[in-house]
């Protein structure tokens, strides 16, 4: 489902004399359907830019991104675009929303962008935020009021709205009490059941044993660090 | 799928000073693409060429009519291209008084579009313009004062509702949320993604606000001295800006 | 006076301005430029108006001049007068025994015949000007056939007072195509419009000629929820009694006491002649 095929990533500063620094290489990993994959590796390794590069944030310097079929590394926009809407999702760690928009249809948003009906987009995301411990009396005001980990869980609320067959988790657990992380660990494994390959970072060591399958360690692909 | 709009070579020259040169894109139904550059980087001057206000030199702008399928724009007879001005294209100036009767009432300014295409029913008239007010959030208890007595955003949001209400389905801005306060802007901007979805319009949006293209663009082009330097997915060119321009561009904004 | 050519105006102006009268007779409502003369009056007093019936004018016709509908105002007395001097033709205040009538604001109640000609003073020929003032834009409109803004105007009436208060120069379309500005009559006299005569009309100032040929389709543009209607005061004249003429009002004294009259004097004297009498009439014959 998500297959990367010996990528490379470098960022040129043509503002800063033009330097090249190369960031990631040689990066090979597959995620079947149903697979939960852990990148791991120190700080500054290349996680994010790796998820990055997945989801079409980061364009690849080489190499084949391969997501649902789709070249992610040469695609045009719009398939980007529509692999975004019906494949791939991407729970990052932070919220960005459009101010004034309600809670309930920041997280329904997903699910009517793929042409799901109003009010069973509604009850799924009602329900979603009701297991993330959401008190319904916020869903009509917009997140950007929230605490960091209302925030945070309002933003796995809508990760987890559309059954996407892939997914993208960055720390999915990080600041949740214990209640929350194991409703979240549950939407995990909710995912992988129904068959979702999953790419994730997760600091989170008991976390990441109980959902990830295996684990790719992104120190092998960064340049000057590979043993 | 057939794009809605296909630019093909677009150049404008202004004596030996390049407007505009080489502009190629092709823009599907209901993508929303943000045009960003410096003044003076020709992104206005493209525009105008697309919508018709300005004649390229070269270059095709076809768009899939409703009747005939694509059509060359820059060719075609300038009744039709006026009436696609009217009824298939919207274009929401910067300043609201270049896009708005400043003379006549809020309701008339809705309604001109429809009395231009023949609506002969002044109920009907007022019962759209009405319903237009209340979807840009003006209180319909405005729909007989004049443009003159609004506030700025709501000007803009009038001109919005002026240009909507025949349902087109490409609308061109310049520069929309220009010399709007921030909270203004933000409220405009909503209020402009929640239309472009619920009414599946594209629209190609000039801006130099990286942030307004970062809301409501799908896609972007950035241009500097009337060349396309680099184009792509909104997220990947201002998180990952290949081009030295576009890299000033995005490391030049403010943080708040 | 021999020093005149004939009508005041040179052949060769004459010639120019029947060849915008016809040019306006073949595109009906079609606003023609011509070369507008410098008269011996000031522009609004009918500067066009004069200019087309001098170069319309033969020794044969004869020429009546009303403003306002009455024969006796100033601007109907000297623009006679000066007919009278330049071209030496028979001047009447008969409706039925003039060839070329001049008007400034109304047309004869008397229905016009094919062998009468009327000629309208217009002092702003561009029906579009009010809404929008490049006549650059407004020329384009009307070869593109876009209208909608006049329809704007009317919206904005009927928004405002609750009717279509435009109640003079009220925008016609002609023969099914061009909107004219029918000049400053009353909207009274629009149905009018559609008639036997030939109906130009001279804007002196803005260098305009245009026209109406005879039998041409002329509707009042309206709405379907609020259409035309020619109105006039809802009384009788007091003079002759009429019903069916466009009146004035006519304030009467300090305590605000008033009388409707025909505004066209001539309709209003030969019914009179002929017997018929006014309510006021009828009080002070008693």
């Amino acid at each position: 489902m998500i297959e990367l095929i010996d990528v490379s990533k470098s960022f040129t500063l043509h503002n800063q004399g033009g330097v090249v620094i190369p960031v990631m290489e040689g990066a090979s990993l597959k995620a079947e359907p149903g697979e939960c994959i852990a990148l791991t590796g120190s700080s500054g390794a290349g996680k994010s830019t790796l998820m990055r590069v997945i989801y079409g944030n980061y364009l690849a310097a080489s190499g084949q991104v391969l997501v649902g079929g789709v070249d992610v590394a040469k695609a045009e926009p719009r398939q980007i675009l529509s692999l975004r809407r019906d494949t791939l999702g991407y729970v990052s760690q932070f919220l960005r929303v459009v101010p004034r928009v309600p809670t309930l249809d920041v997280v329904a948003e997903p699910l009517l962008a793929v042409g799901c009906d109003n009010e069973a987009a509604r009850g799924k995301a009602a329900g979603l935020l009701e297991r993330l411990n959401i008190r319904e009396r916020l869903w009509t005001l917009s997140p950007t009021t929230f605490s960091g980990g209302e925030q945070q869980r309002v933003n796995i609320a809508r990760g987890f709205a559309h059954d996407y067959p892939a997914m993208l988790l960055d720390e999915p657990t990080a600041s949740l009490d214990a209640q929350n992380r194991e409703t979240v660990l549950s939407l995990i494994e909710e995912a992988k059941h129904r068959g979702a390959a999953i790419v994730g970072i997760f600091h989170d060591l008991e976390a990441r044993e109980r959902v990830c399958d295996r684990e790719v360690n992104v120190s092998d692909f960064t340049p000057g660090l590979a043993a | 799928m057939t794009p809605l709009l296909q630019v093909k070579g677009i150049e404008k020259r202004y004596g030996a000073r390049i407007g505009c040169t080489d502009v190629n894109f092709d823009l599907y139904p209901g993508e929303v693409m943000g045009i960003v550059g410096e003044s003076g980087s020709g992104k206005s001057t493209l525009l105008n060429c697309m919508a018709g206000h300005l004649e390229p030199d070269a270059g095709q702008v076809i768009f899939d009519t409703r009747v005939d399928g694509p059509v060359d724009t820059v060719t075609m007879s300038e009744p039709e291209r006026r009436m696609l001005g009217r009824t298939d294209w919207a274009f929401v100036h910067q300043h609201a008084r270049d896009g708005l009767r400043m003379s006549v009432s809020a309701g008339g300014n809705i309604g001109e579009r429809l009395m231009a295409v023949g609506d002969r029913h002044y109920g009907d008239i007022r019962d759209k313009a009405i319903d237009w007010l209340g979807r840009v959030e003006i209180d319909e208890a405005r729909v007989d004062d004049r443009p003159s007595a609004f506030s700025g955003g709501m000007q803009q949001r009038l001109q919005i509702a002026r240009n909507l209400v025949t349902g087109p389905r490409l609308v061109f801005m310049d520069e929309p949320t220009g010399g709007l306060d921030v909270s203004v802007q933000a409220r405009l901007l909503d209020l402009l993604r929640g239309l472009v979805r619920e009414m599946g319009l594209s629209a190609i949006i000039v801006t130099h606000d990286l942030a307004v293209v970062r809301l409501l663009a799908d896609r972007l082009m950035v241009m500097k001295n009337g060349h396309v330097v680099e184009a792509g997915l909104t997220d990947q060119v201002l998180d990952d800006p290949q081009h030295a321009y576009t890299q000033l561009l995005v490391s030049s904004v403010l943080q708040v | 006076m021999s020093e005149y050519n004939f009508a005041y105006l040179d052949e060769q102006t004459k010639r120019m301005i029947r060849r915008a009268i016809l040019k306006g007779l073949a595109v009906p409502g079609y606003q023609v430029p011509f070369a507008s003369r410098e008269m011996p009056m000031p522009y609004g007093w009918g500067t066009g108006g004069v200019q087309v019936s001098a170069a319309t004018l033969t020794p044969d016709d004869t020429f009546k001049v009303i403003d306002q509908g009455a024969d006796d105002t100033t601007n109907a007395v000297s623009i006679r007068k000066f007919f009278e001097n330049t071209a030496r033709v028979a001047t009447t205040e008969e409706t039925e025994k003039a060839t070329v009538i001049q008007t400034r604001h109304r047309i004869p109640e008397a229905k016009l015949r094919e062998d009468q000609i009327i000629v309208y003073q217009v002092p702003i020929p561009e029906p579009l000007r009010f809404l929008e003032p490049r006549e650059t834009e407004t020329r384009k409109m009307h070869s593109l056939e876009e209208y909608g803004l006049m329809h704007v105007k009317l919206y904005e009436d009927i928004s405002q007072h609750g009717a279509i208060s435009t109640a003079y120069a009220y925008p016609v379309k002609v023969s099914g195509r061009y909107v004219m500005d029918p000049s400053p009559i009353p909207k009274f006299d629009n149905p009018k419009l559609e008639m036997d005569a030939i109906q130009l009309f001279g804007a002196g100032r803005e260098q305009r000629i245009y026209a109406v040929p005879p039998h041409t389709k002329v509707v009042s543009l309206d709405f379907e929820d609020y259409p035309f209607e020619a109105t006039k005061a809802d009384h009788p004249c007091d003079l002759c009694g009429a019903e069916d003429s466009y009146l004035d009002e006519v304030i009467m004294d300090d305590a605000g006491s008033r009388m409707f009259v025909c505004s066209d004097t001539d309709y209003c004297r030969s019914r009179r002649e002929a017997g018929h009498v006014g309510q006021l009439a009828e009080e002070n014959a008693a």
